[in-house]
C-alpha cells in the first residue's frame, strides 16, 4: 500500500472524527419537515440528477 | 405598532441583503482565487503528496482556525488560505486529465456544469424563499455515509462505488446549496465567511465529483 492511499485514508478518518459529532447534534436539533417540503426538496435535486445524466451522456458520444 | 413591525422586517431584510451580497462577492473572488492557485500548481506540476499536505491543512484550517476567526477580519484571510490551499491541492488531479486525449473539454464540461448546477439551486432558493433547515442531519448523515464508503473502496478499489459516491456526493453538495442558501435568506446564517465557506465546498466537491463522472463515461473502457 503506497503513501498516498495511507494518507488518503488517514484523511477521510479525521474527516469522520470530525463529522461524526456535528452529524449527531445536527441531526438531533434540525427542524422537522413539513408537509411539502420533501417535495420541494427533491423537485430541484431530481433535476440535478437529470442534468448529470444529460453531461454524462453527452461526453460518451 | 404596525410601522415599528414593518420597520423591524424591513431592517431584517436589509441585513439578509447584505449577507447575500457578501457572500457571493467573497465566494467569486475566492473562486477565482483558487482557480489561480490551481493553475500555478498546474504549473509548477506538484505531485500528489503536495495536494495532500494541502488537504490536511484546509481541513485543520475548517476545523480548528475557521470558528475562531470568523467573526473578526482575519477570517476573511482564513477563507482565502482554505481556498488557496484547495485550488492548489487540485493541481495533480487537472494534470492528469489533462493528460487525457479530451481532458481540457471534460474540465471545462464539469466547470461549466457545476455553475449551472449551483445558480440553478441558488434561483430556486432565491425565488422560493422556502427553508430547507430540516436537511441539515439528514446532509450529514449522507455526507458520513459518503467518507464511510470512500474510506472502504480505498482498499476495496470498486470502480462502481467510487462512481456512486461520486454521483451521491453530487446529490449531497446540491442539497447542500439548497440548505446554505435557505439559511441566508431565511436570517439562518449571518456571518457570510461561514456561508462563503460552505457554498466553496459544494462547489468544489460538485466540480471534483462531475469531474469523475464524466471521466469514466466519456473513457472508452
Amino acid at each position: 500500500m503506497d503513501w498516498i492511499k495511507i494518507s488518503s485514508a488517514v484523511f477521510l478518518l479525521l474527516m469522520l472524527f470530525f463529522l461524526l459529532p456535528r452529524a449527531k447534534q445536527m441531526f438531533t436539533e434540525s427542524p422537522k419537515a413539513e408537509s411539502g417540503d420533501w417535495q420541494a426538496a427533491l423537485m430541484p435535486l431530481i433535476g440535478v440528477i437529470a442534468f448529470v445524466a444529460l453531461l454524462a451522456w453527452l461526453v460518451s458520444q | 405598532m404596525e410601522n415599528y413591525s414593518s420597520s423591524i422586517s424591513s431592517t431584517s431584510a436589509i441585513s439578509i441583503n447584505k449577507v447575500l451580497r457578501n457572500t457571493y462577492l467573497l465566494l467569486s473572488m475566492t473562486l477565482l482565487f483558487s482557480a489561480l492557485m490551481a493553475a500555478v500548481s498546474m504549473t509548477v506540476n506538484v505531485g500528489h503528496m503536495v495536494s495532500m499536505v494541502c488537504s490536511f491543512g484546509a481541513l485543520g484550517l475548517i476545523w480548528l482556525v475557521l470558528p475562531r476567526a470568523a467573526n473578526s477580519s482575519a477570517g476573511i484571510g482564513v477563507v482565502f488560505a482554505i481556498t488557496g490551499l484547495l485550488g492548489f491541492g487540485l493541481g495533480p488531479l487537472l494534470n492528469a486529465y489533462l493528460s487525457l486525449a479530451n481532458g481540457a473539454e471534460l474540465i471545462a464540461t464539469s466547470l461549466g456544469g457545476t455553475g449551472i448546477i449551483f445558480l440553478a439551486l441558488s434561483a430556486y432558493v432565491l425565488t422560493t424563499k422556502r427553508d430547507f433547515s430540516f436537511m441539515g442531519g439528514f446532509l450529514m448523515i449522507g455526507i458520513v455515509l459518503a467518507v464511510i464508503a470512500s474510506l472502504a473502496n480505498i482498499f476495496l478499489a470498486i470502480p462502481a462505488l467510487s462512481l456512486a459516491v461520486s454521483a451521491a456526493i453530487i446529490m449531497i453538495m446540491s442539497g447542500f446549496i439548497l440548505f446554505d442558501t435557505s439559511r441566508i435568506v431565511n436570517g439562518g446564517e449571518t456571518n457570510y465567511i461561514m456561508a462563503t465557506v460552505s457554498l466553496y465546498l459544494s462547489l468544489y466537491n460538485i466540480f471534483v465529483s462531475l469531474l469523475q463522472i464524466l471521466g469514466v463515461f466519456s473513457s472508452d473502457d
